[in-house]
């Protein structure tokens, strides 16, 4: 078992951090301290130089138009992120992440921009916002059911080797061939909120295996867990106002 | 009286005698133009038949039990008389409130301290879009102030149709973001609400770069100073994108962007006024957060001709506003209600509680008018709570639970609020819960 810390990457939560999903860093920081092993959290901030290369695991969020060309200006600016990609070093980006990790976005103005082709991944916005709870059978492993919240106006339509992330079972996700998501390689991309770690802790645990490279030891449920995952999963009652 | 004083010699301005409670003395900041007050609003015969419909549409809807009142009156009357909203608005000065935060509690305290001066109306109940502001307008037509709670989204309709005098600004920060959208959407278009505005004076947040952003190219606006608690709605520039450093300092964009000199400062224990003169804020509502209302409200009636020491006295006596803050009795026990909706306000609600080893109880809905998404559970810093055995209930009890399990709080979810304080120590517990969870529990409260 590695004795160094594992280094967790929070990127740009200056800019990509309107939806909470710095909660997946908190997530995957405290599942490692539970089972003992040490990490640290490495905050980048967009007045940083550049992406570091040594980290083992990076998390992006969502965030808005605005938010998201300067992350991709700040992202292109060192080959971090890029290398780390090609090393096989895992990366979990949400809703606007996973557009800028794509080949190209369209924003709601219209105008198209370059993206940083980690996943085969096109966004065009959508007729109007999806926004709700979104589930779906995931595509790795034993990961099973994913549970979380969607609130986007893109589609995503995945091409070349790039898989969905998930099937959807209910909710828009990609809007496109029932996918959600986009996975190619260690890259995992989705429209989940929620946070989507915390709700669904197999895919925590997933990515950080894939970033210390061993299988890590399974932890006791949390208690509330299993009525989360079946209240947030069934179909939807009448929604009181 | 600790604070400092000055002679005031200008005798062109307003200026209070010494109060002989506190001391301290007030000198107005010079009102542009103040509307005459004597003409109650001329009313043609289909308004004045409306407003009668209204006003009977509202005591009916008391009666009845159906609701507040606050909205129905006014949706009948506009709908009897769609140009009834600037007929009710016209010799009146209006003062609008809106931001995320604290606009409820402010609105509250403008209308106290304005009835330092004359009659006020305002639509306390929390209608914040036209209707509530037009059943306030009917429940006296012939006040001649009103203090209106706008919500964010509804500021440049309103302030079309009712031409106010002030516009306050308190903040902007994420909240109900499937509803409400995104803080640049919410910024833009209180621009645009402000630029039709050119006459109306604005008294603006200078610590908030969003709410700087949208007031900063108005022709006259009056800057208050009350420091920026949360910062993550509010570290890249919102015209340009670029990262803000000194955030808490003089931060500036490369785009021009700058924080504005302040007017009012608030201080740890009061205010520094435009003369740079000192005042004691000794409020009964708690924490710092309420002395940045109370200048915004102090700002807003000086700048309607009112003597500063009048109003402070009345803005004093609020113990709560609408609920917020308030001591109820649930199923027989006393409680204190505090009201968190969103990270921010989260973020002050903890501060309140955080040292007072009071039992404690979190609930969190998320029905439509609380946003569906609560993923913004994660972005408030639950860690003062460790040494805490926490009670958590209402919709979403499972998802704070388990943000709360992540932060090593210790919790248990209970299946309702009344159940929670069944389960808790003997003391008076606080209760902090998010919008509708906060509204059912203050209308279901024991009546004495």
């Amino acid at each position: 078992m590695t004795t160094e810390a594992v280094r967790i990457a929070l990127l740009l939560p200056d800019l990509l951090g309107t939806y909470g999903d710095r909660g997946n860093v908190q997530v995957l920081a405290q599942r490692m301290k539970w089972r003992g092993i040490p990490s640290e959290t490495i905050t980048v901030l967009s007045s940083a130089d550049s992406v570091p290369e040594s980290c083992d695991l990076y998390v992006l969020g969502g965030g808005e138009d605005v938010a998201q060309i300067a992350a991709v200006r700040f992202l292109s600016r060192g080959p971090g992120l890029k290398r780390a990609a090609q090393r096989g070093v895992p990366i979990l980006a949400i809703c606007g992440g996973l557009q800028i990790l794509g080949t190209k976005f369209t924003t709601g103005d219209g105008a198209e921009h370059s993206g940083l082709e980690l996943v085969d991944a096109v966004t065009e916005p959508g007729s109007k916002r999806a926004i709700g709870e979104v589930s779906t059978q995931c595509t790795l492993g034993d990961v099973g059911m994913l549970t979380g919240f969607e609130n986007h106006l893109g589609r995503t339509r995945l091409g070349g080797s790039t898989q969905p992330l998930g099937r959807v079972l209910r909710g828009i996700g990609n809007g496109v061939a029932e996918a959600e998501g986009a996975v190619a390689g260690h890259v995992v991309c989705t429209y989940m909120h929620g946070p989507v770690l915390a709700r669904n802790p197999k895919l925590a645990d997933l990515l950080l295996e894939w970033a210390i490279g061993e299988p890590l030891e399974p932890l006791p449920e949390l208690p509330e867990l299993p009525a989360l995952r079946k209240e947030r999963t069934r179909q939807p009652l009448r929604q009181r106002k | 009286m600790a604070e400092t004083r000055r002679s005031i010699e200008n005798a062109g301005n307003r200026v209070t005698t010494g109060n002989q409670e506190t001391g301290q003395q007030w000198k107005a900041v010079p009102a542009p133009s103040i509307p005459e007050h004597e003409r109650p609003p001329r009313l043609d015969l289909r308004s004045s038949l409306a407003v009668r419909v209204a006003r009977l549409a509202t005591s009916m809807s008391r009666r009845l039990g159906l609701g507040s009142g606050g909205m129905i009156g006014g949706r009948i009357a506009m709908a009897l008389q769609p140009r009834l909203l600037a007929q009710l608005a016209t010799g009146r000065s209006i003062v609008m409130v809106t931001g995320t935060n604290g606009k409820t509690t402010t609105t509250q305290m403008i209308a106290e301290a304005l009835r330092s001066n004359a009659a006020t109306v305002t639509n306390a109940t929390g209608a914040n879009m036209l209707d509530g502001h037009a059943t306030a307008l009917i429940s006296q037509l012939d006040a001649p102030f009103a203090a209106l709670e706008v919500d964010e989204l509804h500021l440049a309709q309103a302030t079309e149709q009712l031409q106010p005098a002030v516009i306050v600004l308190l903040n902007l920060s994420r909240d109900q973001l499937d509803r409400v959208g995104e803080i640049r959407t919410v910024q833009a278009s209180l621009r645009r609400a402000l630029q039709q505005a050119p006459q109306t004076h604005v008294i603006a947040n200078r610590d908030d770069p969003n709410i700087v952003a949208a007031a900063v190219d108005h022709p006259s606006v009056t800057w208050v100073s009350g420091g920026v608690r949360w910062k993550e709605d509010a570290q890249n520039c919102p015209r340009c994108g670029v990262f803000l450093s000194d955030l808490e300092d003089d931060w500036k964009c490369s785009c021009g962007l700058h924080r504005p000199p302040a007017d009012w400062i608030v201080t740890p224990t009061g205010v520094i006024d435009p003369y740079g003169v000192s005042h004691e804020l000794p409020l009964r509502l708690p924490g710092h957060v309420n002395r940045v209302n109370a200048t915004f409200a102090l700002a807003a009636a000086l700048h309607l001709g009112c003597e500063g020491e009048a109003a402070l006295r009345r803005i004093r006596t609020l113990e709560q506003a609408s609920g917020r803050y308030s001591t109820i009795r649930l199923d027989g026990r006393q409680v204190r209600l505090l009201l968190a909706k969103n990270p921010a306000s989260w973020l002050e609600m903890l501060d309140l509680v955080a040292h007072n080893g009071k039992p404690l109880v979190l609930v969190v809905n998320s029905r439509e008018a609380d946003g569906y998404d609560v993923s913004w559970l994660w972005d408030i810093d639950f860690s003062v709570l460790r040494d805490r055995h926490v009670l958590v209930t209402g919709d979403r009890a499972l998802d704070l639970a388990i943000r709360l399990r992540y932060e090593e709080v210790p919790c248990q979810v209970a299946p309702s609020v009344e159940e929670a304080l069944r389960l808790l120590p003997a003391g008076e517990p606080d209760v902090i819960a998010n919008y509708t969870a906060f509204r059912d529990l203050f209308a279901g409260r024991d009546q004495k």
